[in-house]
């Protein structure tokens, strides 16, 4: 049994209660949404996993900024790389959701438009780490990148959609949680699950993070 | 619009009472618990590797 860090403990314990309580807890009759109502448990918090993620990577960006230390670079990397993926994921489960419920998988909705303008935002910077053979300039250069990337998503993601009709449950005018008529019942699911499935996105980022190091330690061993 | 200001009576809203009153519902729930289980599994297999990887580079790289 290998030695973890508790907070993996924590997310493998709330997980597995979330899991079975997101399918068996009792949840608010309403029409069109029906069962899929559920989807609050399991595509809401790849997005709130996201933004988690994703501002870890750039506090790493602004921490490289300031002491130029490789490893939050490696860090700001890994979150973003997590991040991402909780982001495509959190696209594709809300296409099938809109499948059923709005009719269409993708209806141009500002919200959808948004994410995946974000997402094409952290592909680039993806792209963007790629075309660095330097590790300094990399690091240098998608630190700065990631920091404006960052500042770009939140108005995509909050601000826009909310200024313009939307589909989307918490958009088109209303600012909060309000119109999901998040009842008491859901909530006590809900936010386990979002701090269930952010603790395992920093987990996957903390091995891939970890992978990276021992990968620049045997190269540079390597190379000199 | 209008549809969802339509009051949501219980009596009406179709939910997945059928497979809750048979109890199958149980049967997807054990699938998708024994695949979280095995992604646990793996994740806990890479700590360990990771582990002993990290290691045996440290051990490496302070000798010389």
């Amino acid at each position: 049994m290998p030695r973890l860090n508790p907070y993996k403990w924590l997310a493998i314990l709330l997980l597995s209660l979330v899991i079975p309580m997101g399918w068996m807890g009792d949840v608010p009759r309403k029409i069109i949404l029906n069962e899929s109502i559920r989807n609050l448990y399991f595509h809401v918090p790849m997005w709130f996993g996201m933004i988690f993620l994703l501002a870890a990577s750039a506090w790493h960006s602004l921490c490289y900024l300031r002491d130029r230390q490789m490893h939050h670079d490696r860090l700001a990397d890994s979150y973003s790389i997590v991040g991402l993926l909780f982001g495509l994921l959190g696209l594709t489960t809300g296409m099938i959701w809109a499948q059923f419920t709005w009719g269409a998988w993708w209806s141009g909705d500002p919200k959808q438009n948004a994410s995946a303008i974000a997402l094409l935002m952290y592909l680039a910077y993806r792209v963007l780490r790629s075309s660095f053979p330097q590790p300094d300039t990399r690091a240098r250069v998608s630190a700065v990148y990631n920091l404006f990337a960052f500042a770009s998503l939140i108005p995509l993601l909050f601000i826009l959609p909310r200024l313009t009709d939307s589909l989307h449950p918490g958009n088109g005018g209303n600012p909060g949680f309000n119109s999901y008529d998040l009842d008491g019942r859901m909530r006590l699911i809900f936010y386990p699950a979002v701090l269930a499935f952010t603790l395992l996105g920093f987990w996957l980022a903390d091995l891939y993070a970890r992978l990276r190091r021992v990968n620049q330690i045997l190269q540079e061993h390597y190379t000199r | 619009m209008s549809i969802l200001y339509l009051k949501n009576t219980t009596a009406i809203v179709e939910m997945a009472d059928l497979m809750r009153s048979n109890g199958k519902i149980y049967v997807l729930l054990a699938v998708v618990l024994l695949i979280f289980a095995g992604i646990v599994f793996f994740l806990m297999f890479m700590e360990y590797r990771l582990s002993k990887l990290e290691k045996e580079v440290e051990d490496h790289t302070a000798k010389n």
